[in-house]
């Protein structure tokens, strides 16, 4: 049986910062997760990443992450790893968490 | 059997730029093809798995060998060559396939003459980004280490009777 | 130490001003992001999960205080003002920009540094014993081979797109400090019958996710023979080793499915030939690399100071005991410095860090330093005279903790707090234990042990050779650890063997509490170190500590 398909977004490396960036609504690359297009049909998703995929001068490796709606309506990683990259390391307070 | 599976939309790189391919017309042959019944020079290509030994008695008449790249991540084609040359193979060598204009020094340090490229590689890594290399064909780490008695190569049987190839490039 | 010749210098400017180039060439086009990979990763660059990543070279992990201060520079510049020192004796810095990447390599290039193949399919950076030169039980120093491998590997046309990468190290002490045994090619100094001296050749050690021990390949193989017989394995390796699986393309599986017979004779073919178009290396060359490790002169001092302070300052004398080893001159030490102090993260040093090192091995210790692969700093050759002086300044930079060899001085690699491709973190949990048995007050009574952690199956914090490993792994969305016991790195190698299911992050402390109280209760006496013991008893009793509720360990309690 085939798995359901849970809601993605599209997330990348910034080519030239090496930032994690989110792919959003009008086709901008975004540094915060919440800014993020959340893509619930799967065709949609996968066309999306191909046409992302297409503009690789900005980014390197695009990929689908799981995310959920949280309460305030936006986006949040779902698994730990995601977690991660909308913050930075747990060891020293460096990256997003201090971008922010 | 012969194979033409050439055709001139190869661009051939060597250290002076881009050229046209001068062997896309010669009669290519593959391994299979009975070497011994050839008396012209020929043109071989082989893939970068050829057990090079099978070739040293046909190393006379072998006026050219090419080998293939699969993949520019592939660097079997380097110790291939390599290899024939230590075997005593002095004809040209070429690496057709997907090499890139970053790999050009490697190619010429590992015992190819050129490079053979398409033409639509060609028009994205323009001749000057493959004649960026040529100034450090020269430099390495691994002809400086030895002694400088001249190259040594091992001399196969019979290899000194043969007539040098006719068509060798330069 | 080795000074770059004239030719070393302009081939690693030309190379910085290649890969410039090819950074610009990324950005209009001219090469793929496919292309541009293989090419950035053999200058050392990643993209990791928050940022680049650059892996310096510090080749054999030897360095002196110019090129320390030059990478304080880089991580304050470029960076955040930390790097953190690696199990290959390399430093990474986890924040550069790849613009900043041309520039921060012409920087090392101004101190001699690189960071050439310290990364891609192929030859990596070699290691070697970070005791080099003042080991006592050392056969030969084996720097210069290294060295002679450095130069000999970096660029070689033919290895710079192997099946997969390859690692070398060098050791000429029988104890093995340089965990020859899990190297693709692992050089053991040793002498024949005649006293002539020459390697005993491994290959086919590896970690990650079929761990192995090397085999040998040649019980002696004569010095001048190396590089021929170092390119015979390495053309056999490219020519068949595997590339429709990058999980088995490693050397160690090329060996596993061929059968070692076959592929020692293989070997032994192709280094005939080579060797028959050997011309020797260049005498002048040789003897240039070889007396730039010359040892320096050691001179007799007075060591009362040191003398009065082991009686009169308790933690100076426990300091001095665990983190001192001795020197082959007498009234000298080799002193480790703990990058590990209670709570920190594993080989991590900062600019002031840095800097302070630097000027102790310039002030008492003749300018020299070295990365061990244990994720410390050593200084090798330290007279006991001017012991309390290093003691102090250490002190001063919070690096004087006296924990080497304790269950404290744990390796880990940077996990998923940095990496890519990890599945769990390591950092976090290297912390957790060093706090927990700090606080217990154990970390003397539990004596030398070797606790190792991976964030992932590719196991660069060498879990399978730690007494205790243990590997995070991702189970089902948590993060989970996995136990191995009775591993080995030394000239006694071995693999760790998995205890049984893993642990959730809050069990994994519980656990280790339970496993190192069955060490304490069962041990014959505190010179019995937990390894020890452990090949003594074998592992029931362990597992029955680690699974108390699991009745299918739990009944060999008794």
């Amino acid at each position: 049986m085939p798995r359901k398909f849970t809601p993605k977004v599209i997330t990348s490396n910034d080519l030239l910062e090496g930032d994690v960036i989110y792919l959003a609504r009008d086709g901008e690359w975004v540094r915060d997760i919440r800014r993020a297009a959340l893509y619930d049909d799967e065709n949609e998703a996968i066309s999306a990443l191909a046409c992302a995929d297409s503009h690789r001068h900005r980014h390197v490796g695009a990929y689908l992450a799981d995310a959920a709606l949280n309460d305030e309506g936006l986006p949040d990683p779902v698994h730990f790893r995601e977690v991660f990259r909308t913050r930075g390391p747990t060891n020293y307070f460096h990256g997003k968490q201090a971008d922010s | 059997m012969p194979v033409n599976s050439c055709n001139g939309d190869l661009v051939i790189v060597r250290d002076d730029g881009f050229r046209k391919d001068d062997l896309a017309d010669c009669e290519h042959l593959t391994v299979e093809a009975e070497l011994q019944g050839v008396e012209s020079p020929v043109f071989l290509e082989i893939s970068n798995d050829q057990d090079p030994d099978i070739l040293i008695p046909s190393f006379c008449w072998l006026s050219a060998i090419s080998i293939r790249f699969p993949d520019f991540v592939d660097g079997r084609g380097f110790s291939l060559a390599a290899r024939l040359r230590q075997l005593g193979y002095t004809g040209r060598l070429r690496a057709t396939g997907s090499l890139i204009a970053d790999q050009y020094r490697l190619a010429r340090q590992s015992g190819f003459d050129e490079v053979a490229i398409s033409r639509r590689l060609a028009a994205r890594q323009t001749e000057h980004q493959w004649l960026a290399q040529m100034d450090r064909v020269a430099m390495s780490y691994q002809s400086r280490l030895l002694k400088t008695t001249g190259p040594i190569t091992e001399k196969p049987t019979g290899l000194r009777a043969c007539l040098p190839g006719g068509i060798r490039g330069g | 130490m080795y000074r770059y010749s004239q030719f070393d210098d302009e081939f690693v400017r030309t190379r910085v001003a290649e890969f410039r180039g090819q950074v610009e060439r990324r950005l209009d086009g001219s090469l793929s992001e496919d292309e541009f990979k293989p090419l950035r990763l053999k200058n050392g660059l990643y993209l990791q999960l928050h940022a680049y990543m650059l892996r310096v070279a510090i080749p054999y992990g030897t360095l002196n205080s110019r090129q320390m201060r030059q990478l304080a520079m880089i991580a304050e510049r470029w960076d955040k003002g930390y790097g953190h020192f690696t199990t290959r004796q390399n430093i990474q810095f986890n924040w550069p920009k790849l613009r900043d990447v041309p520039d921060i390599l012409d920087a090392l290039a101004d101190v001699s540094m690189h960071a050439i193949q310290t990364s891609g399919n192929c030859i990596r950076n070699v290691t070697a014993d970070h005791f080099a030169g003042a080991a006592c039980d050392e056969i030969e120093d084996p720097r210069p081979t290294a060295e002679l491998l450095r130069q000999w590997s970096t660029d070689h046309p033919e290895f710079q797109y192997l099946p997969r990468k390859f690692k070398i190290a060098v050791t000429g002490s029988p104890n093995d400090r340089a965990v020859t045994r899990a190297h693709d090619i692992g050089l053991r100094m040793v002498r024949d019958d005649f006293g002539k001296p020459g390697f005993e050749v491994l290959i086919g050690g590896g970690l990650g996710r079929t761990p192995m021990i090397g085999m040998v390949a040649r019980a002696f193989l004569p010095k001048d023979h190396l590089l021929p017989y170092i390119e015979a394995i390495l053309r056999v390796y490219n020519l068949a080793g595997r590339r429709d699986n990058k999980h088995k393309a490693r050397i160690k599986i090329l060996v596993h499915e061929t059968g070692r017979d076959i592929i020692r004779e293989r070997i032994e073919a192709e280094f005939k030939r080579r060797l028959a178009v050997f011309p020797g290396i260049d005498p002048q060359l040789m003897e240039d690399i070889d007396a730039s490790f010359r040892l320096p002169e050691f001179i007799d001092r007075p060591q009362d100071e040191h003398e009065g302070l082991l009686s009169s300052d308790p933690e100076y004398r426990e300091w001095a005991e665990q983190n001192l080893t001795d020197h082959r001159q007498d009234g000298y030490r080799i002193v480790t410095v703990s990058l590990k102090a209670i709570g920190a993260t594993p080989g991590d040093a900062t600019s002031d860090q840095m800097r302070a090192i630097a000027a102790i091995a310039e002030k008492y210790a003749y300018d020299e330093i070295r990365v061990s692969h244990e994720q410390n700093i050593i200084l090798p050759h330290v007279p006991l005279a001017s012991m309390p002086g290093v003691y102090a300044d250490l002190k001063a930079v919070g690096l004087a903790a006296a924990n080497i060899g304790l269950i404290s001085d744990i390796i880990a690699c940077p996990g998923m707090d940095y990496c890519s491709l990890a599945t769990a973190r390591s950092i976090p949990v290297a912390q957790d234990i060093a706090r927990e048995f700090n606080a217990l007050e154990l970390e003397k009574r539990i004596g030398h042990i070797k606790v190792k952690i991976s964030g992932c199956i590719n196991a660069c914090g060498h879990h399978h050779v730690g007494h205790i490993g243990i590997l995070g792994l991702d189970r089902a969305g948590v993060e989970n650890y996995q136990i191995t016991l009775g591993g080995d790195g030394t000239e006694t190698a071995a693999i760790g063997r998995r205890a049984g299911p893993g642990f959730a992050a809050d069990e994994l402390l519980p656990a280790l509490r339970r496993l190192i109280d069955r060490y304490l209760e069962t041990r014959l006496d505190d010179r019995e170190t937990f390894l020890a013991c452990y090949r003594r008893l074998g592992e029931a009793p362990f597992l029955a500590a680690l699974y108390p509720d699991n009745p299918r360990y739990a009944g060999e309690q008794l």
